[in-house]
């Protein structure tokens, strides 16, 4: 089934158009990457799904619903959930209270029980729950980003350049993570340039070039693509 | 007599700081300075006025409707002169400011007009209830003042640090967008904050009329100049900041025109601010990098 299905999405930085057009699905269950190279449109594709962007044309459908244009709170109501690059942890607030903001939009009873849950899974975040979050090192705040997200309990959780700026052994970990959330039932898009990493643990993936997608398929056939490789993944994977 | 004087500058302080908190609530939220509180501010304590004053109503009946009026007075701040301005392309980034500015003479206008120019006395029942401790003499307003202030204070903290409502202010203060994604309606929190922004203003309105007895539509523009040293002394957008300015400024003045210069009074909030910008540029509560807001 397909859980998002985007078509034809052209947005605009005032008069720069970063996306000539980008159309892909994400299945239910799935892991579905977008990998490309710096200013290839990545960020503003994840932005427009989650409503931070408008875009001047095509369509965003989720569950078959059209969602295009919606604002951001809206889009999480309906389960869609954010990771942006650069993690945008709440400095001023505590490790608690930004865990806390990740269920604000939820009324129901297991709110506590979440948060136990998400603290017994990052320990570390158990033991700095009472410190500001912009006290935590760069992997900690990933952690951070990634369990707040996950407590508006989402259909569809948007990763946008996870690893970036992490040192290996978290990288490793954080695509750990990753997979577990897939294991867990929920629907992972993650934007990656960390391309080899990312089509190991993706079902499939897009590649995204000025503001367009130039391929897509499953993972192996990507990993498996010398051509792709070179000129797309660049030689940052290695 | 120096307990008095103390007595005499709480007091004012106490309103200086709800006045503060008022700016640096919105000051948070949008990063802007609005201009127009010190109007709202006049608004609700002519308000008041004419509450008890006019239609010779009790004093609590003055409060909800200073609270009220400036409520709406804020809901329509917000709707007609700072949300057309938001996030359009093109759009100076001083553009809000000079809007509340307008909004600001406007309101001043208009109370010309509908309450006269001139000083209004606040007559109120219990304005002259007093009581004498030895050779200390204190007024019923003073302590109400500075009940009503410490109870604005503590629920105000309270809610910021405990209620959803507070967190979300706190969170779409820090970053806007981080704040929606997270599902928080950042629409709705900016016209919250600026409602009770609003509203505080009004009460210190009243707050002010019974402190001074006096009220009259210049009493804005001079409040509103304070309420900006304060903040910029306490630290923009931090609310200890802005208590803790408020008590600091009204303690100041007092002194100063007890055992100084009255003729400086006015002046002692500026210098402060000059002294702690060159001393402490983030103000006295303020983090040493700005951060969050271009
Ligand atoms: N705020 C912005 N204003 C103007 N142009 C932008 C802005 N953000 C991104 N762009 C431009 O849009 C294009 C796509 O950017 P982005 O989506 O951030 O790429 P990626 O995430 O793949 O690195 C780039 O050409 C970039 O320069
Ligand atoms: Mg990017």
């Amino acid at each position: 089934m397909t859980l998002l299905k985007v078509s034809g999405i052209e947005t605009y930085y005032g008069k720069i158009q970063a996306l000539k057009g980008v159309s892909l699905d994400v299945e239910q269950g799935k892991i579905v990457t977008i990998l490309g190279a710096n200013g290839a449109g990545k960020t503003t594709t994840m932005k427009t799904i989650a409503g931070l962007l408008k875009p001047k044309s095509g369509t965003v459908e989720f569950l078959g619903e059209n969602i295009t244009g919606l604002r951001p709170d809206q889009l999480v109501k309906r389960g869609i959930s954010l990771v942006p690059e650069g993690r945008a942890i709440l400095s001023g607030m505590t490790v608690m209270e930004n865990l806390e903001m990740g269920a604000y939009q939820r009324n129901d009873k297991e709110i506590a029980k979440d948060l136990e849950d998400v603290m017994q899974r990052f320990p570390i975040l158990k033991e700095r729950k009472n410190q500001l979050g912009g006290t935590l090192s760069g992997g900690q705040q990933q952690m951070l980003a990634i369990a707040r997200a996950l407590l508006s309990r989402p259909k569809l959780l948007l990763l946008d350049e996870p690893s970036m700026g992490l040192a290996p052994l978290i990288v490793a970990d954080i695509f750990k993570i990753i997979k577990e959330i897939k294991d867990s039932g929920t629907t992972v898009l993650v934007v990656e340039q960390n391309a080899r990493q990312a089509l190991k643990i993706a079902d499939y993936g897009y590649v995204l070039e000025t503001g367009k997608v130039i391929v897509h398929g499953p993972s192996h056939e990507l990993l498996e693509d010398p051509r792709i490789m070179e000129a797309y993944l660049g030689k940052k994977s290695e | 007599m120096l307990l008095e004087q103390i007595i005499n500058g709480i007091t004012l302080g106490s309103i200086y700081a709800i006045v503060a908190l008022g700016f640096t609530l919105v000051f948070g939220v949008l990063g802007i300075i609005n201009m127009a509180h010190g109007e709202i501010f006049m608004f609700g304590a002519f308000i008041g006025v004419t509450v008890t004053s006019t239609l010779g109503l009790p004093i609590w009946m003055a409060f909800l409707a200073a609270i009220a009026a400036t409520a709406i007075l804020g809901y329509l701040l917000e709707q007609f002169a700072l949300r057309p301005l938001r996030g359009k392309k093109g759009v100076s980034h001083l553009a809000p400011l000079i809007s509340t500015i307008g909004v600001s003479i406007f309101l001043e206008n208009l109370s010309h007009h509908l309450f006269g120019a001139g000083n209004h006395p606040f007559k109120s029942s219990f304005a002259e209830i007093h009581y004498t401790i030895g050779s200390i003499t204190i007024y019923l307003v003073q302590i109400l003042i500075f009940v009503i202030s410490v109870i604005l204070m503590i629920a105000l903290s309270y809610w910021l640090s405990k209620t959803k409502a507070g967190k979300a202010l706190r969170a779409t203060a820090e970053n806007l967008e981080t704040a929606s994604i997270l599902g928080v309606n950042t629409k709705q929190i900016i016209t919250l904050t600026v409602i009770i922004a609003s509203a505080m203003g009004g009460i210190a309105g009243i707050l002010v009329g019974m402190a001074f007895n006096s009220v009259n539509p210049q009493m804005g523009l001079s409040i509103g100049l304070k309420g900006l040293a304060i903040i910029i002394l306490g630290g923009m957008g931090n609310v200890k900041g802005a208590m803790a300015g408020g008590l600091i400024l009204g303690l100041a003045e007092t002194f100063i025109v007890a055992y100084g210069d009255s003729g400086y009074r006015d002046a002692i909030a500026f210098i402060a601010i000059i002294v702690i910008l060159l001393i402490r540029p983030q103000g006295l509560f303020g983090k040493k990098t700005s951060e969050g807001r271009p």
